[in-house]
């Protein structure tokens, strides 16, 4: 967050005007008709914000960053990069994004293929600063067919930012990373988000969002269920489920323990909905001593979207059958 | 932006790739030895060039052909790999991009043709200089069609299939156009002169009076030009609609 604001100052006159989405949709051919990925979202991000666009599988989250990158023209809406649009914006060499998938060239060494990739750009970085922030320093001379996973994404990362971007975008940068190859990731994109860059990453993980991003989008069936600072947006729908078999105990008491939301009965099962699981299961052990076979489960994003959006949308009968 | 480092870096990756080295060097230069080593210096009858004159232009249009649609195998692969899709978020316009792809292709056939050049002259194959020449520049404007039958061939197909279709292709092409024996008479000769790498594989007459192609020849290579760029953007805007 204090990131932010030392970067505000730092921020150049290109940047200025941040990135707009207005009324931004797109629709794809499916199987069974027409598929709204995208249903029409505004989104303003300010210059020097790092935002996290959060959000299940299937949630538009993609299709919205194809567009904003001008790779795939909206149906209805508009997208602006930095006041103009996304094509321009590229051609200046204002936008580094690594996508969601895609792998890299063989048959050049890792300092080639970014050197190469700098080649495209009006004002790069320096290859050799790219490789130092990315820490590739020490394999520069390796074949880029020869790297490990968690190495390729860091050789995209750099091929990501060697154009010395004002706006980088990632698309699940870390999905086919381990534990590891996470953490070293994430400090790296940091790094870079530090020097007064905007940021946007796609993620499905709340903690990656938490961790990483001043502030989230949600993002599910198209639309945005909530936008905000990541704090708010975790208590939001950070919630865990407790589930004991309690019988004979009207829910509604239980409501009232201490970081319980919500709670209800199926049948000798009581469901309770917690903002702070452990407070819950200390004051439930303590109060109701019969409660037994208890499991604690994280809310899964996609149940808190659910929560979140409310009633399904009439035009998405597979939600209503679920 | 500035399309000649990214096309220097493209003949960099080709040079280093084997499989490239096989195809488009190794094969047509193996095949030029075995043929024409043991008769170098004898006529074949109908066409007044050695063994070594006819074979030499026969395997380098052989050779040539493999280089130029073998651009239609990187193109697969990288569509494959979304590496296209990582270019069309660089300022790297549509046009330098195939610039590169089309003047490596180039730079493939080029090596091609010196390799086997310097072979049929170390079997005596002997011209002035402006023949040589003049050769090299048929060579190069009857690969045109088989530039942008590599981009066609690129968009059209996934890197699974790209590498039988070249090969069958360029296989019958140079069955057909007299690459491995001589087509003088008969249908084949008449049909031959309907395809571009016929005319390619015609170059070698100007080794024996500095003349080769013919008003239809002329026309043939041109139309094939025309028929394959139209298919070729054809090819390029379907598939990039699909994002």
């Amino acid at each position: 967050m204090n990131q932010t604001a030392t970067a505000q100052t730092e921020i150049s006159t290109q940047a200025a005007g941040g990135i707009r989405l207005h009324g931004l949709a797109k629709s794809y051919r499916g199987p069974q008709g027409p598929i709204r990925a995208v249903r029409g979202i505004d989104v303003s991000i300010a210059a020097g914000e790092t935002v996290a666009l959060l959000g299940p599988n299937g949630a538009g989250k993609s299709t919205t960053i194809d567009m904003l990158l001008g790779l795939s023209e909206p149906d209805g809406g508009t997208v602006s990069v930095f006041g103009r649009p996304p094509r321009e914006s590229v051609d200046a060499g204002l936008v580094g994004a690594m996508l969601q998938t895609g792998g890299l060239i063989r048959d050049l060494s890792v300092r080639e293929l970014v050197a190469m990739m700098a080649s495209l750009y009006p004002n790069p970085m320096g290859v050799d600063e790219a490789l130092e922030v990315t820490g590739l320093k020490a394999i520069a001379g390796q074949r880029t067919h020869k790297l490990s996973g968690g190495q390729t994404q860091r050789v995209r990362f750099a091929l990501a930012i060697v154009c010395n971007p004002e706006l980088l975008v990632l698309d699940e940068p870390t999905v086919a990373l381990d534990v590891e190859g996470r953490r070293e990731f994430w400090s790296i994109m940091r790094e870079f988000a530090a020097r007064g860059k905007t940021v946007l990453f796609a993620t499905h993980y709340l903690e990656e969002a938490d961790a990483n991003a001043d502030r989230a989008i949600l993002m599910a069936h198209g639309r945005i269920v909530a936008d905000g600072p990541t704090t708010e947006i975790k208590a939001r729908v950070g919630r865990r489920t407790l589930r004991a078999t309690l019988p004979d105990i009207d829910p509604s008491r239980l409501a009232g323990l201490p970081g319980v939301a919500s709670a209800e009965r199926h049948g000798d099962a009581v469901i309770l909905s917690c903002v702070d699981s452990d407070q819950s299961i200390r004051a439930l052990l303590t109060q109701y001593p019969a409660a037994k076979d208890i499991e604690i489960a994280g809310g899964s994003l996609e149940e808190a979207f659910l929560e979140l959006t409310g009633e399904p949308d009439a035009d998405e009968p597979e939600l209503v059958a679920r | 932006m500035n399309g000649i480092a990214y096309t220097r870096f493209e003949l960099l990756r080709t040079f280093r790739n084997r499989r490239f080295l096989l195809f488009a060097l190794g094969f047509p230069l193996v095949f030029f030895w075995l043929i024409a080593a043991p008769q170098h210096n004898k006529i074949i009858s109908g066409t007044g060039l050695t063994y070594a004159t006819y074979y030499m232009v026969s395997l380098a249009s052989f050779g040539t052909m493999m280089s130029m649609i073998s651009t239609g195998a990187r193109i697969a692969g990288e569509r494959q790999t979304g590496w296209t899709r990582q270019l069309r978020i660089s300022p790297l316009s549509v046009r330098a991009y195939f610039r590169a792809k089309v003047l490596t292709g180039y730079g493939m056939a080029l090596s091609s043709l010196l390799v086997l050049y310097i072979s049929g002259s170390l079997l005596g194959v002997s011209l002035p200089a402006g023949r040589w020449l003049g050769m090299t520049g048929l060579i190069m404007i009857g690969l045109l069609p088989f530039a942008a039958l590599g981009v066609l061939v690129g968009h059209l197909v996934n890197t699974d299939s790209v590498g039988p279709l070249m090969g069958g292709l360029v296989s019958i092409l140079a069955f057909l156009s007299g690459t491995w024996f001589a087509i003088t008479s008969g249908f084949l000769h008449a049909f031959g002169q309907f395809l571009p790498s016929w005319w390619l594989v015609q170059a070698r007459n100007v080794a024996l009076d500095g003349h080769a192609w013919s008003a239809r020849g002329w026309i043939t290579v041109a139309a094939w030009t025309a028929i394959l760029t139209a298919g070729a953007a054809w090819a390029y805007r379907r598939d990039t609609a699909k994002v």
